[in-house]
This record gives C-alpha cells, structure tokens and sequence, in this order.
C-alpha cells in the first residue's frame, strides 16, 4: 500500500492527490447527479438564507462555539433528523429495487450501488441518526433532571458533537467523491480487507466511524462524570428520575465499548494500510477474531441506544398517568442488570459459526436471561397506567404504540437466541423485521416522544398535535406494513441484502412492504410539517408555566426555555420526583436574594478541531498523505493552543439574573 | 390492592371486549390466512428431519413467549382504554406505586418462561448440533449402524456453489443432489470471503469460511427440488449465488450420479482455478472426476501451484516454526483467491483499484473485465507458480 511513497517512480498527481482524480466523481450517474443537484440547491438557499438574515454571526457565536449544554442538544436532534433523512432516503430505495427486481427484470439499482446503499442505511441509521437523537436528548435533559448548569466539562461537549458530525460529513462526502462500502454496515473481513474490497468504500466508512467515535467517546465520559459528580444536594442515586438512570447505564456502556470499536477498527486499518495480518485469510490472520471484537462492541451498542428509550417512556409514563412510576427500585435494578448482561450475549450473532453445542446454549440462555429484566420493565410501565389518568398527548401514544410494538420484537429476539431456530432464521429477513421492530418500536419511537416531551421546554411551545398524531399513525402502521411482510419472507427463506429475485410469489410481499415505506415517508413528512406548523403557530401554542405537562422532575421547576443558567438557585431534593414533591409541598419561587452565576465559555476550538478531522479524514482515504500529516499537526496545535486558553469562564452578572427572574415572574403573573 | 381482584377484574373485561371483537377479527385473519397458504413457507413446512426439528423448536419457543406477550398486549390496551383521562368512572389512585406481592409475580413469571426455554435450548443446541452426526433419519427411524452417510464437500466460490462427492469422485457446480433419508455430511468451506450455506427445506445453515472446514449433518426426507443459497452477503454476485437441491429416490439417485458422469468434463486444478475466478450466474456444470485432494487444497487454500497449504505452516509453526527462513515462506502463504492481484477485481472496484472507471452494469455470465490495464503485470497464473512444480512437499528444513 505504500507503493505511493516510492520516490523512485515520483508521479506528482499521486503525490498531490493521492488516489482521488476527477473519474472519482460519479457525473455518470443519474441517481446520484440527481441527488447532488438536489442537495447543492438546498444547500444554496440555506447558505443564501443565512447571509440573507444576517445569521452568520449568531450562528457562529451562539449555537457553532456554544458549549451550553441545551444547544449542542438541539443541534444533536437536528443532525439526527437531518440523517434520518438521507437513510430513509437509502431505505425506500432498496426495498423500491426489491420490488421491482424479479425474474427478468434487473430493477434500477445494480449490485454495486444496492450494496452501498444498504452499507450506508445500516450505518447511517445507526451512527448518525439512533446514535445523536440519544445523545441529543441526554445531553438537553440530564443536566436539567439533575439540577446542574451544564455538564461537567461544556467544552468537551461541544468538542464531541463536532467529532460527530465531522463522522457524518466524512459518510455524505462518499456520495458524491467516490464510493462507500460495499462491506455491510459492520464491515465483516475478509471482504472489508485490502483484497477483496481495494476502493475507498470501506476508507470512507472506518474513518468515518473512528472520527465519530471519538466524539460518542468523550460525549460517554462527559454524562458520566455529570451524573455521578453533579446531582443537586439531596438527590442520591435512588432519588434520580429514571431517564437519568438509564442515561447513566448508557454512558457507562459507551465507555466501556467504544473503545472496543475503536481498536479493532484501528486494526483493520492497518490490515488495509500497512499490511497487516490481523483479520486476512493469508499469514496467520482470522477473521473470526474480527466477529467476535466488533459484536463485543456492538451488542452493547444495541443496550446503548435502547435504555434512553426505556428512561423516556418510564418519565412519560408516569407523567401522563398522573401517577409515581410503579416499581422504581425494581426499574433500576432492571436498568442495571441489563448493562451487565449486555456483555455476556455478544455471541448470539453468530451461532452459525459453528462454536459447539455448549458455547452456543451458554450464550443463547444469557440473551434470554435479558429478557427478564425488560419484561419487569415493561410490566412497570403497564402498572403505572394502572389506576392512572392517562392524558393520551402525543409522547404517551407513541409510548403505547412502543409498548405493544416492542414485546413482538422482544419476542422474535428471543427466539432468534434459541441457536437451533436461529440456524433457520439467522440473515433472513426474518432477523432484518426483528432488529427494525426493536429499534423503531423502540429505540425510535422513544426519541419521538422524547421530542414531543421535551419540545416545549426547549422552545417554549408544544409542538402541533394534530400533525403529531398524522406522523404517529403513519409511522405505526407503515411499520407493521413494512416488517410483517418481511418476517413472512423470512419464513419463506429469504436473506437479507439480496438485490435481486427469482422466485415470483415473493413480489406481492416486497409490495406491501415498499407501500408500508410510502407510509413511514408520509410519517416523516408528517413529523417535518408538525415542526412548521407549530413555530408558526407559537403562539397559540406558546407554554408560559414551564410545566405544561404537570411534570414531575426538575427540568419542569424552570422556564421554558431554560435561562443559560438552567436554575438561579441549585434546587434541593428531597424526594424522588422531586418537582411533584416541590410543587405538592407548596413550593414558592424565589424572588430575590439572586448572586452572580460562574458560566463557561463559548469557544470555536470544537468546531475547528472537527473541521481539520473531516480534512484528515478525507486525506487518509485518498492517500493524500501530505495533507494528512499537516491536518494532523494542525490538529494537534490546535489542542495545544486551545490549552494556554484561560480565558475560559465568566460570570453572568447578579442584574442579568435578576432581569431574567423578573420577567418570569412578570409571566407567571400574568398567567393567573 | 390484591392481585386477584385486579385479575378478576381483567378477565372481565378482556371477555367482554373479545365478545365484541370475534366478527371483526374472523374479518382481519381470513384473508390473511389465505394469503399465507398461497405462499412456501419453507422454515416452516421443511422436507427434511433436521430442519423439522428446527421448526418444532420455532413454534414451541414462540408458544412459550407468547403465553406472555399476548396477556401484557391485551393489558397494554385495555389499561390505556380504560385508564383514560376522560373516563371518571375509572379508579384513581396516583399514590400506588409499589406492591411486593404484583412485582414478585412481574419477575417471577418471565423468569419460570426462560426456565422453560433455557432448557429447551440447552437440550435442542445440544441434539441439533451441526457437527453432531445424525442419530435418526425422522421420528422413531433410528440411523441403521451400517448407514454410511453420503459425504458431501461444498465449497462457496466467487458467487457460485461447488460440491464434491468423494465417495463417487464426481463434482458438480450450483446443483446438489442426495438420496431420500440417507444422512448427508456436509463438510464446508468458502475460497475467498464468508458465505454461509444453507438449504432452507434440508436444515439450518452454517458458515462457508475460507481456510476454514465446517460440518453440517442433515438428511432429505421427500424427494423434491429444493431452493439452497448463500444467506451471508459476499460480494456483487451474491444474489444470484442460488443452486438446486435435488431430493432424490435411490435409482434416480444413481442415474443422477450416472448422469454428471457420463456428462461430465475432468475438473483438474486447472479448470478448478479457472473456475474460482469470480463469476456469477454460473449455469450447471458437471464434473466426471476431479483432482486428488482438491478439496483439501481448497481448504488449506492451496489450490494455485506453488502455494503452501496452511496445513504446512501449522505443522511447521507446531514444530516451533522455520525461524528466520520464514520469510521464504512468505510469498508462498499470500492468497489471492479472488484473483484480484490478477486484475479480476470485483465488479464495481473503481479506478484506485482498477484503473478504470466504475462499471455499474453487472457483468454478464462471469465474463473477466475486458483485458488491457496496466498495473498488474505480475498478474497472471504463471508468476507464482512458475517454476511449475506441483506444490512441493514444502517444510522449510527447519
């Protein structure tokens, strides 16, 4: 591979551009000259929109440098929904090729752009759409649940969502400069080896992945040390709210695995880069290794996106039904095993590997063991609406919706566990309607309602519900539409990322499921006009309380939006739930007696860094090793520079304070 | 708040609102049924006792789960009906959050189902082993102690399937073919990437992996032409990486095997790695004999003249290893058994790889790219192996 450092046979282009020449641009491809154009356009209006209404400064100076922690959460949200849809984008335009493709007709996608596409939907939908919506909501939520100003370190924050989106900056370039992987979204060896895929497909994708990763990284370290460190006085851990519980467990896992990932794919980087051995058929490598180290990361990874979920619909749950969550303690302890077990169960993707009968039932029984906990939880939730009063607001349909959607989903996993079943079903499209059913019906409808929960402290009105309510029923029965049509195909033996069909009475079943994806656009389209229609109509639904929902943590004691300083007073708790508690105990506001408040401050280091990560990338990918070695050194000058920076905290004077009190306070009058 | 009331209370309820529901769900589950029966639902009406036990473990599972999942959907939804906020008459009781008694019950129950399913596991991983070698043909027909199970060699080419029947020395490419209920074994392996090898209708799969030899035991019980695939993706050919699985009665057995010999061409090493080079849409080929050991040069991945077989270096690394003469080994243990070194990269590679631009027409009946870009010139199957020995019997004279 380093042939390219060969002085000898000095080719300027290669040394300049490395690998990249202008056949890399896909111009002869209509799809994606099509999408190129769409995106160059919108892209244009934003830019000219931008400089239009002079929000250049603002943006850079409130939301690019902001190391508030409410803001990166937002602009977390907003690259999730952004991502959700360029991999819903992938999604329709596979099952559209499934469809069509039978007998004669070879459908619109040949192999060698199917194949990308259902890489970058895997990876996409994952990374960067599952991956910031967690984040997103643990970032604006935590540190409001648990009384604090920010996280424990801001600048961090902002540094790692910039890593994050320098990774999905990385995954768009592959569209429109060259390709991206051909190697499935976890990027199995030997076909992710230098042999058999020689491109920049699989480039793209460990690059993109290890800049990310950085950030999903540090993002972990960060809401640990919040949680752990900076709980108001009075909060012990079995007087946190449930979301931070389970944000806790997350983060703990994300720690413990992400390095994982980091590592092995720093190892098939060198089995692409350098020639190493580690995970090739030749020289002594092994590709099982690569099985095992890559699930040990992403069995966890599944418990990572799935356990805010659980702490959103328990906060919902309980908040809708008017009533304390039934079984805290037994939630908790649920929460807990879960995070352990998620380690011991990795196996369980690939039974067919041919492990032995007693490896194989070890690993099966442990994944069902899982099973008990989640059951607990889900039984929790379904007291807790026991001799409740259910508001039916959105958040708690979707939470509905989860709770009767997610138990098929646990079920097809567990049964996926019994390895004998599994040999049947194992990379059918039985496996792909079950991983979809868990991680829509639970993962995604959580972020959903964790949005319409949320959205109204975030900007101080309630999001539409009758646009809510389209985007629910369209995203509920589009879903069934489209996965039980595929767990019948898997019954019918079908694997996953097959591209084209021979057998005829398949197709009714690919077009029940395309029309179910038809729905889930109309959801998302829903879910975008609902966000249009209520800023336009703010007004009307405009919050002054704080509290529109008759909350019961702390994030509904402030206002709506939160000041930068979240609370002028660190609130004291006594009792878990404990606004309910503040509020049933005649709580008073405090009017006066307001100091100044210690504040960090914004800085564009973040911003930068993640710029020149996005360069270094690139350069890695295209060989391009020039301006590898300068981003790498410029990022490494940043890093130093940004650490003679002193100038990193403020205080936001007792006046503002005082200012911003009384204009609530002026609210809530006005209110009465 | 006592456990049995709330029970009572629900079966009631559940009675009641399932009395109302019967006409509508007759509505919903016909057509549906219909719609199943029209099509193979072959995991779950397979043709062969492996893959039978397989399905009864399936329903069994689902049976278990569902003892659960079907009481906590129809509590989901009539708590949330009748919990709602317009509906005063119902109870409210926003001080209830914890009873001993219902959480030991919400605990103990899924654990006493996972007991239950642990052990079916245990005892059906166990007995459904695809390295353990059959024990009964279909219920209650023990395999007779001098049955020789058919052994078959698969081996997953670049995007077609390759067996081998030792016993018979035929070879055959994307058809396989078996006798009813006499026990097959399977021995398995890939050339170049993973694949898993799997006739849904026979049993379940297991993993084709390069250097790599894996074992499967199944048996056919109705004769029948059966649908076998690659369910582990592997490239731009992978789709199409389909072959037919004949069940077949003794005689037409023998006629089959008679057939492939009479119409079948020698597969040398020569044809073999002709053949291994990626291609897709292979029609059938037969093979009337194949080369000595073939097989396990595939395996040890040193089909290409000149290459040294992995058994060789584990023998000489078991021997404490060739020291610094390794490095003489070195060149002999780089396999290309995709061939891409040899300029038949896969479809789609674009110009870092190839040189050229990318293709996206799929390559037509495995034809090689069209020759004439440079950069490959050690290509060819004559560099490695020139010296033109039958892979010698290497062992460094360590």
């Amino acid at each position: 591979m380093f042939s390219n450092l060969d002085f000898t046979n000095l080719d300027l282009q290669k040394l300049v551009f490395g690998r990249l020449s202008l056949a890399d641009i896909p111009y002869h491809e209509p799809i994606l000259l099509v999408t190129f154009a769409v995106v160059a356009m919108g892209g244009v209006v934003v830019l000219g929109a931008i400089t239009y209404f002079r929000f250049w400064g603002p943006l850079w100076r409130d939301w690019v440098t902001s190391v508030d922690h409410k803001k990166i959460g937002i602009m977390y949200i907003i690259l999730a929904l952004v991502m959700l849809l360029r991999g819903f984008a992938d999604a329709i335009m596979m099952i559209t090729q499934k469809a069509i493709a039978f007998g004669p007709s070879e459908g619109y996608l040949p192999p060698h752009h199917y194949d990308q596409i259902f890489t970058a939907h895997g990876v996409i939908m994952i990374f960067f759409v599952a991956m910031p919506f967690v984040t997103g909501l643990m970032n604006y939520v935590v540190p409001l649940q648990i009384g604090a100003r920010d996280v424990s370190f801001p600048f961090l924050n902002n540094f790692s969502f910039w890593m994050t989106v320098a990774g999905a900056v990385i995954t768009m370039i592959s569209l429109f400069v060259g390709e991206f992987s051909r190697a499935t979204w976890l990027g199995y060896p030997p076909l992710s080896g230098a042999d058999m895929s020689p491109g920049v497909g699989v480039d793209y994708w460990i690059w993109g992945l290890q800049i990310a990763g950085i950030g999903t990284l540090l993002s972990g370290i960060n809401l640990v040390a919040t949680i752990v460190k900076m709980r108001a006085p009075g909060m012990t851990m079995m007087k946190l709210p449930v979301f931070v519980w389970t944000s806790l467990c997350t983060n703990v896992l994300i720690v413990a695995a992400f390095p994982i990932l980091t590592a092995v794919l720093v190892l098939l980087s060198l089995d692409r880069y350098v020639g190493t051995h580690f995970f090739t058929n030749d020289l002594g490598g092994n590709p099982m290794m690569y099985f095992n180290l890559i699930w040990i990361w992403g069995h966890p990874e599944v418990y990572i996106l799935i356990l805010p979920a659980f702490g959103i619909f328990s906060e919902v749950t309980s908040t809708y039904c008017g009533k304390r969550l039934f079984g805290y303690a037994s939630m908790v302890y649920a929460t807990v095993v879960i995070t352990i077990l998620s380690y011991l169960v990795w196996l369980h993707h690939f039974f067919t590997m041919g492990s032995g009968a007693n490896v194989n039932s070890f690993f099966g029984i442990t994944t069902m063991i899982i099973s008990i906990p989640t059951g607990a939880k889900i039984f929790n939730w379904l007291f807790t609406m026991y001799r409740g009063r259910i508001r039916f607001e959105l958040p708690m349909l979707w939470t509905v919706g989860f709770m009767v959607t997610f138990v098929i989903g646990g079920m097809t996993g567990v049964l996926l566990a019994v390895p004998p079943a599994d040999f049947v079903l194992h990379n059918s499209l039985f496996l792909v309607a079950h991983f979809h059913n868990v991680i829509i019906g639970g993962v995604l409808f959580g972020m959903f309602a964790g949005v319409n929960y949320w959205f109204p402290k975030a900007f101080g009105f309630k999001l539409d519900p009758f646009w809510g309510k389209m985007s629910f029923w369209c995203w509920l029965v589009g879903f069934y539409l489209v996965f039980m049509p595929l767990y019948v195909l898997g019954l019918m033996g079908v694997t996953r990322r097959t591209q084209h069909f021979d057998d005829p009475t398949l197709q009714p079943w690919f077009i029940a499921a395309a029309c179910g994806a038809v729905l889930i656009l109309c959801g998302i389209l829903s879910l975008l006009v609902q966000i249009v229609v209520s800023i336009r109509n703010r007004e009307a639904l405009r919050d002054t309380t704080g509290d529109p929902w008759g909350g019961r943590t702390l994030e509904w004691s402030t206002s709506s939006p939160p000041p930068d300083y979240n609370f002028a007073f660190t609130p004291v708790v006594h009792d878990l739930d404990a606004w309910y508690d503040m509020k049933s105990r005649g709580y008073a506001r405090p009017l006066n007696g307001f100091r100044p408040i210690h504040m960090p401050k914004n800085t564009g280091t973040g911003a930068i860094i993640g710029g020149l990560s996005v360069v270094f990338g690139f350069a890695m990918i295209w060989y391009i090793w020039w301006l590898a070695a300068l981003s790498f050194a410029a990022i490494f000058i940043v890093s130093i520079v940004h650490t003679f920076n002193y100038n990193r905290d403020f205080y936001i004077p007792a006046d503002t304070v005082v200012r911003a009190e009384n204009e609530r306070t002026a609210v809530l009058a006005g209110r009465v | 708040m006592s456990i049995a009331a709330v029970i009572s209370a629900l079966t009631v309820r559940a009675q009641r609102l399932a009395a109302r529901a019967r006409p509508l769900r007759a509505a919903l589950v016909l057509p549906l049924a219909g719609l199943l029966a029209g099509c193979n639902l072959v995991v779950m009406n397979p043709s062969g006792d492996v893959a039978v036990q397989q399905r009864n473990l399936v329903i069994a599972s689902t049976g278990l789960m569902l003892l659960i999942i079907v009481p906590v959907i129809i509590l989901t939804l009539i708590f949330a009906w009748h919990y709602r906020d317009s509906n005063k008459s119902a109870t409210y009781d926003p001080g209830w959050h914890h009873s001993t008694q219902l959480e030991v019950v919400i605990w103990s129950v899924p654990l006493v189902i996972i007991i239950a399913l642990g052990a079916l596991t245990w005892i059906s991983t166990h007995t459904l082993d695809p390295y353990r070698p059959l024990s009964r043909i279909a219920p209650g027909q023990p395999v007779a102690a001098e049955t020789k199970p058919l052994e078959v060699q698969a081996v997953a080419l670049d995007w077609k399937w390759l067996f081998f029947y030792p016993e018979y020395g035929v070879a055959t490419v994307n058809e396989l073919a078996a006798p009813v209920d006499r026990p097959i074994s399977f021995k398995i392996t890939a050339s170049s990437v993973m694949n898993t090898f799997y006739v849904p209708a026979l049993a379940g799969m297991v993993y084709a992996m390069p250097g790599m030899e894996m074992k499967l035991h199944a048996v056919i019980n109705k004769p029948g032409v059966y649908e076998g695939l690659s369910a582990q993706y592997s490239g731009s050919g992978f789709s199409r990486m389909t072959f037919k699985f004949h069940g077949l009665d003794e005689a037409a057995f023998d006629a089959w095997i008679a057939k492939v010999k009479s119409e079948g061409k020698d597969l040398s090493r020569d044809a073999y790695l002709e053949l291994e080079k990626p291609s897709e849409r292979e029609p059938v080929r037969y093979y009337a004999s194949a080369a000595d050991g073939l097989f396990s040069r595939i395996v040890n991945m040193c089909a290409l003249p000149g290459k040294m077989c992995m058994s060789e270096m584990m023998k000489i690394d078991a021997a404490g290893g060739a020291g610094v003469h390794s490095h003489e080994n070195r060149e002999r243990l780089r396999y290309d058994n995709r061939h891409i070194q040899q300029g038949d990269e896969a479809p789609g590679a674009t110009v870092p790889a190839s040189g050229r631009p990318p293709r996206s027409e799929p390559q037509p009946g495995g034809a090689p790219p069209a020759g004439g870009h440079g950069g490959h010139d050690h290509g060819g199957h004559s560099a490695p192996g020139s010296d033109g020995s039958v892979a010698p019997a290497q062992r460094n004279n360590n």
